[in-house]
């Protein structure tokens, strides 16, 4: 075992320590296990949330597409920002419903404000079909390192059992305390190993950006600009339709959405909306590690170009500091995985099962809740062993379905609801058997509708069905709500 | 001060609509492609935005007691 590989796995154990260490004697009931007992003061719930935002996508799955697809990654970039100005009003009056109705999760709000268990159930059981390609990727970000690390004598497969059994034992041992410290420390060290990366390639190997990107230009030119319209992935459209996709859908996770209940006072969210947009600069550096690998590992194609960031790493760098720069890629995903562990063995036991049977005792739901995160756990490695995606096209999936809450949460939070229980319901429906149905037979509006003008065709996907979601929601709401007022008239 | 609020219209206009009139690589701006160096820009213009509304937001007198309005 080499040097860097050591170093990964004290970093593995020692997050599983301190995970353990965070419970602090405290006893375990369901509102603790997920919501830490609503008492987390601003540092902490930042921590959480850009816990969530700084995951494996962002490390390996961020330079893996500045590398593979140069300007698409400037979408993540750039849509964290419009969520953040989004959040400062979007966020507030969701805490405040939650608080009052001492609501412990998305499935949960969304069933009180339409007073509707089963819209509950729905929404329960599209969260946990989304998380799973979030879980995959992490799994994904754990294997590469540890087998890259290692050059192949650990197996990838290998490196995924490995991950996904620390993760499993520390969130069923200490649920959200322990991804709360833990994060702490993984943050300190992502931040300043993307930073000292992202000035490191440039300067080390092309002298400096102008040149780096000069360089990269002569190579290839027009890679770090998006694309002519009718190219798809990379063009205007797509980055403008994606960037509005995933902006609305970023407090749409069901782990982010539980997150935002940890808060203690609602003015954190406003002032997070100022902070958390610098955070988001770390990605620029992010991007400069996945640039610099264009010129300096050529050939790495389809999903191996989350590769990019760590194979430079070992060609330039000692053993030792391949480990730290391992170890801080390791802790990316084993927080954020923790958090969608947590967050989907959840979903599925209180809201999931619970809303099919509401005579279910609190206790049988916390033990089946815990009892569930290895059971996600599998699903999520048998899906990771599947292979063939990348990080990022995982994430966008994942986007493309809890996007489809988005129209139904805003509806609820206005004074008079213009969308109707049912309008919802059906709306989350359509738009998400959209989504699986793209995600299935590989469609995009290029296929689907080829008489269509190149700027169209460009559209994601995902943003397609969130507007049909839209229509669909509308029109039913309004279908309803006339039957609603006939019967009323009828029956007087 | 209400009408501070309006600013926050600007981040999504400038990174959805903006980026498209400065779509290219060249020039570079600071070191980067022209049309990165903008979203960059842009970034930290929506935090200064959001400090300058959080500033006059009357929402925010009250300390950090939480649910005023």
């Amino acid at each position: 075992m080499n040097s860097a590989l050591v170093i990964i796995f004290l970093a593995a154990a020692l997050a599983l320590v301190i995970g353990v260490l965070a419970r602090g004697g405290k006893k375990m009931t369901l509102e603790q296990w997920t919501v830490g007992g609503r008492g987390f003061g601003g540092l902490l719930v930042f921590l959480l949330t850009a816990g969530e935002i700084y995951t494996t996508f962002t490390f390996l799955g961020g330079s893996g597409w500045a590398y593979g697809r140069g300007a698409a990654a400037y979408y993540i970039l750039a849509y964290g920002s419009l969520a953040y100005v989004t959040s400062y009003w979007l966020l507030p009056p969701i805490w405040r419903y939650a608080r009052q109705e001492r609501v412990i999760s998305q499935p949960h709000f969304f069933a009180r404000k339409y007073d509707s268990p089963t819209l509950g159930v729905l929404v329960a059981a599209v969260g946990v079909v989304a998380l799973v390609p979030y879980l995959v990727l992490q799994f994904k970000g754990l294997g590469i390192i540890v087998s890259v690390a290692s050059n192949g004598a650990i197996s990838s497969t290998l490196a995924i059992w490995i991950g996904a059994a620390i993760i499993t034992i520390y969130v069923t041992v200490s649920g959200v305390h322990g991804s709360a410290w833990t994060s702490t420390v993984k943050d300190f060290l992502i931040l300043a190993v993307a930073m000292f990366l992202g000035i490191y390639f440039p300067l080390h190997y092309y002298g400096g950006y102008s040149e780096m990107f000069n360089a990269i230009e002569a190579a290839k030119p027009g890679f770090l600009a998006f694309k002519a319209s009718g190219a798809g992935i990379g063009s205007m459209v797509w980055f403008q339709s994606t960037v509005l996709l995933t902006a609305l859908g970023f407090y749409m996770w069901p782990h982010a959405f539980g997150a935002l209940f940890t808060a203690k006072a609602e003015q954190t969210f406003r002032r997070n909306a100022i902070i958390l947009p610098l955070y988001q600069l770390v990605l620029l550096f992010v991007f400069f590690c996945g640039f610099a690998a264009i010129l300096k590992i050529p050939g790495l194609t389809g999903d191996d170009m989350d590769q990019s960031l760590f194979k430079l790493s070992i060609q330039t760098f000692d053993p030792w500091f391949v480990g730290v720069i391992g170890a801080a890629g390791v802790l990316t995903a084993l927080v954020p995985g923790s958090m969608i562990l947590i967050a989907a063995s959840t979903l599925f036991a209180n809201d999931f099962l619970r809303g099919l049977r509401p005579e279910t005792s609190e206790e049988t739901v916390a033990r089946t809740a815990r009892g569930l995160a290895p059971v996600i756990a599998l699903v999520a490695i048998y899906f990771t062993l599947q292979g063939g995606q990348s990080i990022v096209s995982l994430l966008l999936m994942g986007y493309a379905f809890v996007t489809q809450f988005f129209p139904a949460l805003l509806g609820s939070l206005m004074r008079n609801n213009p969308i109707t229980k049912y309008g919802a319901f059906a709306g989350i429906v359509v738009g998400v058997a959209i989504v699986i149905w793209v995600t299935l037979t590989k469609s995009t509006l290029a296929t689907i509708a080829p008489f269509l003008p190149d700027q169209l065709k460009d559209i994601n996907p995902g943003f397609l069905a969130l507007i049909v979601n839209v229509i669909v929601s509308g029109v039913v709401s309004l279908a309803t709500r006339q039957a609603a007022a006939t019967a009323t008239v009828g029956g007087a | 001060m209400k009408s501070i609020r309006w600013l926050a219209l600007l981040p999504p206009l400038a990174i959805l609509f903006g980026s498209a009139f400065f779509n290219s690589v060249e020039p570079l701006v600071f070191g980067m492609p022209l049309v990165l160096a903008w979203l960059v820009i842009w970034v930290i213009l929506t935090s200064a935005i959001m400090a300058l509304i959080f500033a006059y937001d009357p929402a925010n007198k009250g300390g950090d007691a939480g649910a005023k309005q």
